[in-house]
């Protein structure tokens, strides 16, 4: 199956990535390869199954009381980050 | 004008998606504190900064604050349900997702009643169905304007929310303000949001489309966002309806899009959204398990649920006598309402008359005050056994309505009423020998005016009256001193 070009330029969209011409031929390739990949599922009958959302199915629920943790400070919090002034995290200019 | 095409050609079809955040002490899956007001990234966590090897453990206090808004909204709760995750690139949320609950919510097909009627004596009401509710974490913050670059601040990420979506059941902006306003008072009077929609607490989002009247099809909607008051909810859909009917009309098509509502302009115009492709490729969050609401949770919360406030106001009107006006205003804020109730307890003598005297002083004078210094009714100082007491005063006729008046302001400082009236003397005169006195120097004092009352001039028994009670400081009871003076001049 063929991935289209708009495809791969949706997806890379999606991701706020930015591929070159010769990336986006390359990743069409690997894209199709993964595609076939999981159409080989396509040949097994699942007449009657339900999706699968959680292999969590214990009958039990897995809760956190209401109450407050301080794990770590502002400085540490911000010593992660390519670009932050001491308060704020600081990302290229986003138009809200 | 398009704004008169609407009832008669067009109609609108409004439906309303409520984002109420959640009092809880910490966020949804962590322990950061939810705190408002702090210094910038202060209320964070490698979980709520999406560091890698995190996982999220859900708040016990948002299920059950979710399933009592659920109960309190006519839901069905589902016993099963799942989170799901919400891709999009933003940098107000860190780990590239947000979690939320896709196609099994935890409250479904529940409905709210509005009153339509405009005297509140609820002698119209409409019920607005609710679709969905669901469960889901808040955004952190960007600020655009502050710097070159833009700030992040992540304070609010992570922090609970539900997102409340209503049927398309609204077709007008007032009853939008309506179905607004009684999701807002039933989140107040379950304890589970503060509703302030200046600080972002509560938020509203419009989706607004126009059609035909008689057509089944719905028109193409526009979202209408960033209307942070009621106001501007109502200015706001009643101005995206008229520009919607302003394009059909003049042969065009509406687009479906995103609007901000713009307060300087009063006018909705184009956002830019957060994902142009809208293609958020939810699916089941594998980090999270279900949440398993049993039959015994669930009656477990129904027993724990509060009167909420219809039912309150309909008691107020069933129990006590007052108007509808009365009891939907006293209603409006739990803390007002009991306050009115234990008012209404330290009462002498409890009938209707004396319930509506309580409920006068509380409408005007009390909710004045609380106005004024911001507060709730449960921060007032002013017992509200001395409200009891000045009605009790008034209608045993001890006291006239201007003595109240002017012993209010000592009351507000802390002293029983019965106690300032006995201090200064101003328990109501209804002796008639003194009173008969006074009468009788006035109309000898006024003989000009004798004249011209028995001429026909009856508006002069006000003037009469009001010297009567001048005279005696406002303490004579008027209603003898009417009495007297009519069996005088009318003999």
């Amino acid at each position: 199956m063929a991935v289209s070009k708009e495809t791969i330029n949706t997806i890379a969209q999606l991701a706020r990535l930015e591929f070159r011409e010769e990336e986006k031929a390359r990743f069409g390739q690997q894209f199709e390869q993964i595609i076939e990949y999981f159409n080989a599922l396509e040949a097994i009958n699942l007449d009657g199954v339900e999706p699968l959302k959680t292999i969590l199915d214990a009958d039990i629920n897995v809760f956190r009381e209401d109450e407050v943790k301080r794990e770590i400070t502002t400085v540490e919090a911000l010593s992660n980050a390519p670009k932050h002034n001491g308060v704020f995290f600081k990302v290229p200019k986003v138009i809200g | 004008m398009a704004s008169e095409l609407l009832g008669t050609k067009y109609e609108a079809v409004i439906g309303l998606e409520v984002h109420a955040q959640l009092l809880t002490k910490s966020k949804i899956f962590c322990g950061d504190s939810t705190e408002f007001g702090l210094p910038p990234n202060t209320n964070i966590s490698p979980l709520s900064l999406g560091h890698p090897g995190t996982l999220p453990v859900l708040n016990k206090e948002v299920v059950e604050y979710s399933i009592c808004m659920g109960l309190a909204t006519n839901c069905s709760i589902r016993p099963i349900s799942l989170f799901a995750r919400k891709h999009y690139f933003y940098p107000d949320l860190p780990k590239g997702y947000q979690i939320s609950q896709f196609d099994e919510p935890i409250c479904y097909d529940g409905y709210v009643e509005i009153e339509l009627d405009t005297k509140g004596d609820g002698s119209k009401t409409q019920r607005i169905g609710i679709t969905r509710i669901h469960i889901e974490e808040d955004a952190g913050k960007s600020i655009h304007d502050l710097d070159i670059d833009t700030l992040v601040d992540l304070n609010r990420a992570g922090v609970a929310l539900i997102e409340i979506v209503s049927e398309p059941d609204i077709r007008t902006a007032q009853e939008a303000v309506a179905y607004l306003t009684q999701i807002r008072q039933t989140l107040l009077y379950l304890g589970i949001c503060d509703g302030n929609m200046e600080e972002g607490s509560f938020r509203c989002d419009a989706n607004v489309s126009i059609r035909p009247i008689g057509q089944k099809e719905f028109g193409t909607k526009a979202e209408v966002k960033n209307m942070n008051s009621f106001r501007n909810v109502e200015k706001a859909i009643e101005h995206e309806i008229e520009r919607q009917i302003g394009i059909v009309e003049s042969g065009g098509a509406v687009v479906q899009e995103t609007r901000g509502w713009d307060a300087g302009s009063q006018t909705t115009k184009p956002q830019r959204s957060k994902e142009q492709a809208h293609d958020y490729r939810y699916f089941p969050e594998p980090d999270l398990p279900p949440i398993r609401v049993p039959q015994v949770w669930l009656d477990e919360i129904r027993s724990r649920l509060p009167e909420l406030g219809l039912q309150r106001k309909r008691r107020f009107v069933r129990d006590f006598g007052l108007p509808g006006y009365d009891a939907g205003i006293l209603t409006q804020e739990q803390s007002l309402a009991q306050y009115f109730e234990d008012a209404s307890a330290a009462l002498s003598e409890k009938t209707t008359d004396r319930y509506k005297l309580v409920s006068n002083w509380i409408m005007t004078d009390v909710m004045r005050i609380l106005s004024e210094k911001k507060i709730t009714a449960n921060e007032l100082t002013l017992p509200p056994a001395y409200i009891a007491e000045m009605a009790d005063l008034l209608a045993s006729e001890m006291i006239s309505s201007k003595i109240a008046k002017e012993i209010f302001p000592e009351v507000l400082e802390g002293k029983s009423p019965k106690k300032v009236v006995e201090e200064r003397g101003l328990m109501q005169v209804s002796d008639n020998s003194f009173i008969i006195e006074i009468v009788e120097a006035l109309l000898s004092e006024n003989p000009d005016e004798v004249g011209r009352y028995r001429e026909g001039k009856k508006s002069l028994m006000g003037f009469f009256v009001g010297q009567a009670l001048k005279n005696t400081q406002g303490k004579a009871n008027p209603k003898i001193v009417t009495k007297l003076l009519q069996e005088r001049l009318d003999a």
